[in-house]
């Protein structure tokens, strides 16, 4: 693999990575802790959205959040020709 | 059959089955005792991971702290989870790629020194004693509770458990145990919140229940009924904080970034296949953990609705049977002030009847809720699954760093295969045996240092790793200064307004209004800049260091974990 493709690879990567941290902070950070007592007027079932968030749906987007990086990392991989046998 | 005698039963047939998977997995080679010949499958890494993470803590006293804490107990939730994206997205694959055994490992040769290897070795073994002194200590807590036997004999039992199959198996061996082990916890985990669950709202799911409405007739929400018996009491309302929020901020960072960081769970990543393996075990990892982490404030919010429903205002007298049994450990504590016979359990500490303390909301939550004399069993098995998976996991990072780290790469590195070997056991039983006495003499400071050995950790290896896989230009002297820098000023910080130390401080003197337990995340931003600023004013790291990037970036030809 030629330089310029690895650095175009690593780009693409790490564009991934700045996406998916960036919706990591919003639902944990932003939705759990700074925006907690605003979104606390919505409701999901019986619970507060912002108590919601900090307490479940963020660990639920933390899980899919590496899900979607495996499968996004998988196909990159293979588009660059760097993949595992 | 009665309580006592499911226990044996049960807590029985767990040990047979580790001690057997133990023998059946026997390490032949350093690889396998290091990193279980890097031949796991990635679900079978993502249940032992999650084995080695959940320790006593969580399994027996976080459901109990986030029922006393109420929303600020999402820290740990958010703090203890959010790590794993970090881990799958910065770590776990480069390091997988990289392809040696230990963090040490890494820093040595990505900063072509031994003096940041023995930084991060020292790092390592702080952050690691730390943590298995706790887990000692509650392996002997749930046997004496269980089993009735002193604290210290229940020790004793634990670390000839671990012993066995620890310096045997090594990290293959602890991994098929830890497998086991993450079944064992999460079933006695599951069931109890079930049947609670069930009781409490009409769902059998508890993350359905936590959301859902009481079945007392009131038909309001279940979080809403806590809140206004939370008013009613004088307390603050269980879904809102009383932690400021950059407090809440600062802890939940510091505990993910920490929980990226920590030695036990990076070396894990090393022991499967290939790199695209490390990335989707993480996921596993983090999916086995969330099953008990989003359990867990349901238990709590049902087991805190429960509870003031049967104490509050109540005749001490008509307390059920469980109450009493539990005021005989000590755990319940009840003295009625204003001797009408009732108890009074309010906000207000002068008028406050009763204390308890937070590892009764798991322990005794199948009492609580009424439920079969094989599941209070079950919970027992469970809490030692959860402790003593963890404490392998910690003490084999120990005996690495003492084979590999110091005697293999440092003191003699001509070392034989077998003789390596033949440290490895030493270091893992030499681990054990530290680990023990400090689980019968435990330190007054562990359980004040516990938490902050994750603001060590964030303090020192994450930036160090972050930075030598992400920023080519990094060398040597930044990581050092960096990791230096991070650690003496989290110590500092910690020693000064934890230990009282360096003249002492009340929490008004905290820097930023951030509590030890969140500085974690000031002195690695702190790590950062140094780590930035040196680098750029020293040379840069050799062209075969920079090689060493180029190819950890790159997934192909991972190979088998090799030793150089």
């Amino acid at each position: 693999m030629s330089g310029k493709d690895l650095k175009q690879y690593w780009k693409e990567n790490i564009r991934y990575v700045l996406i998916l941290l960036a919706v990591w902070f919003l639902v944990s950070y932003v939705f759990g802790i700074f925006m907690a007592d605003s979104l606390n007027s919505v409701r999901v079932g019986g619970a507060k959205l912002g108590f919601w968030f900090a307490q479940q749906g963020s660990i639920y987007v933390f899980v899919i959040l590496i899900f979607v990086y495996v499968r996004l990392m998988n196909k990159l991989d293979k588009k660059y020709d760097v993949d595992e046998q | 059959m009665s309580v006592q005698t499911w226990t044996f039963i049960i807590v029985g047939l767990t040990f047979a089955l580790y001690i057997g998977i133990a023998i059946w997995a026997r390490a032949g080679s350093t690889s396998e005792f290091y990193v279980a010949g890097g031949g796991v499958p990635p679900i079978a890494n993502g249940m032992a991971t999650a084995a080695d993470w959940m320790s006593a803590a969580s399994f027996i006293s976080m459901a109990g702290l986030i029922s006393f804490m109420g929303y600020d107990g999402g820290v740990f939730l958010m703090g203890w989870t959010g790590g794993y994206v970090l881990l799958a997205l910065l770590l776990a694959p480069y390091l997988r790629k990289f392809g040696k055994f230990t963090v040490p490992d890494f820093i040595g040769d990505r900063y072509y020194s031994n003096v940041a290897r023995t930084v991060a070795v020292i790092c390592a073994i702080i952050v690691s004693f730390t943590y298995v002194a706790g887990q000692m200590r509650g392996v002997g807590v749930v046997f004496s509770r269980f089993l009735e036997v002193d604290i210290n004999i229940g020790v004793y039992i634990g670390m000839a458990i671990v012993f066995f199959y620890a310096v045997l198996g090594g990290m293959k061996g602890i991994t098929y145990t830890q497998v086991a082990q993450y079944c064992v916890l999460i079933f006695a985990y599951m069931v109890p919140a079930f049947f609670i669950s069930m009781a409490m709202t009409g769902h059998v799911m508890p993350q359905i229940g936590l959301i859902g409405d009481v079945t007392d007739g009131s038909g309001m929400a279940l979080l809403d009924k806590l809140d206004q018996l939370h008013r009613d009491l004088g307390f603050a309302e269980y879904t809102n904080g009383s932690k400021k929020m950059i407090d809440v901020f600062a802890i939940t960072f510091a505990l993910m970034v920490g929980t990226a960081g920590l030695p036990h769970v990076i070396v894990r990543f090393f022991t499967v296949p290939r790199v695209k393996d490390a990335r989707v075990s993480a996921g596993w990892a983090l999916l086995f953990i969330a099953i008990l982490y989003t359990t867990a404030p349901a238990i709590a919010a049902f087991a805190r609705t429960n509870l003031i429903n049967t104490v509050s205002e109540k005749e001490y007298a008509a307390m059920p049977e469980w109450f009493m049994k539990w005021e005989e450990t000590g755990l319940i504590k009840f003295d009625d002030k204003n001797k009408d016979g009732l108890i009074q359990y309010v906000a207000n500490k002068d008028a406050n009847e009763l204390t308890i303390d937070r590892d009764i909301m798991v322990l005794a939550n199948p009492e609580i809720a009424n439920l079969p004399a094989w599941v209070i069993a079950l919970v027992a098995a469970g809490g030692l699954a959860a402790a003593l998976s963890t404490a392998a996991g910690l003490l084999l990072v120990i005996s690495t760093a003492i084979s590999r780290d110091l005697i293999k790469m440092q003191i003699k590195p001509d070392i034989s295969e077998k003789g390596e070997l033949m440290w490895a056991r030493i270091g893992a039983v030499f681990a054990v045996i530290v680990a023990g006495y400090f689980g019968i003499h435990p330190p007054g400071f562990v359980a004040a240092t516990v938490a902050l050995a994750f603001g060590l950790a964030a303090a020192s290896f994450f930036p160090a790793i972050v930075l030598g896989i992400f920023d080519k230009r990094m060398n040597r002297e930044g990581a050092v200064a960096g990791m230096v820098v991070g650690i003496s000023l989290m110590l500092f910080y910690m020693i000064k307004y934890k230990l009282q130390g360096f003249g002492g401080g009340t929490p008004d003197d905290w820097w930023f209004g951030i509590s030890p337990e969140g500085f974690g995340t000031v002195a690695m931003i702190v790590n950062m800049v140094v780590s930035f600023t040196v680098s750029r004013a020293t040379a840069p790291p050799p062209q075969e260091v920079q090689d060493i990037v180029e190819d950890i970036r790159i997934p192909r030809g991972a190979g088998d974990a090799h030793v150089h």
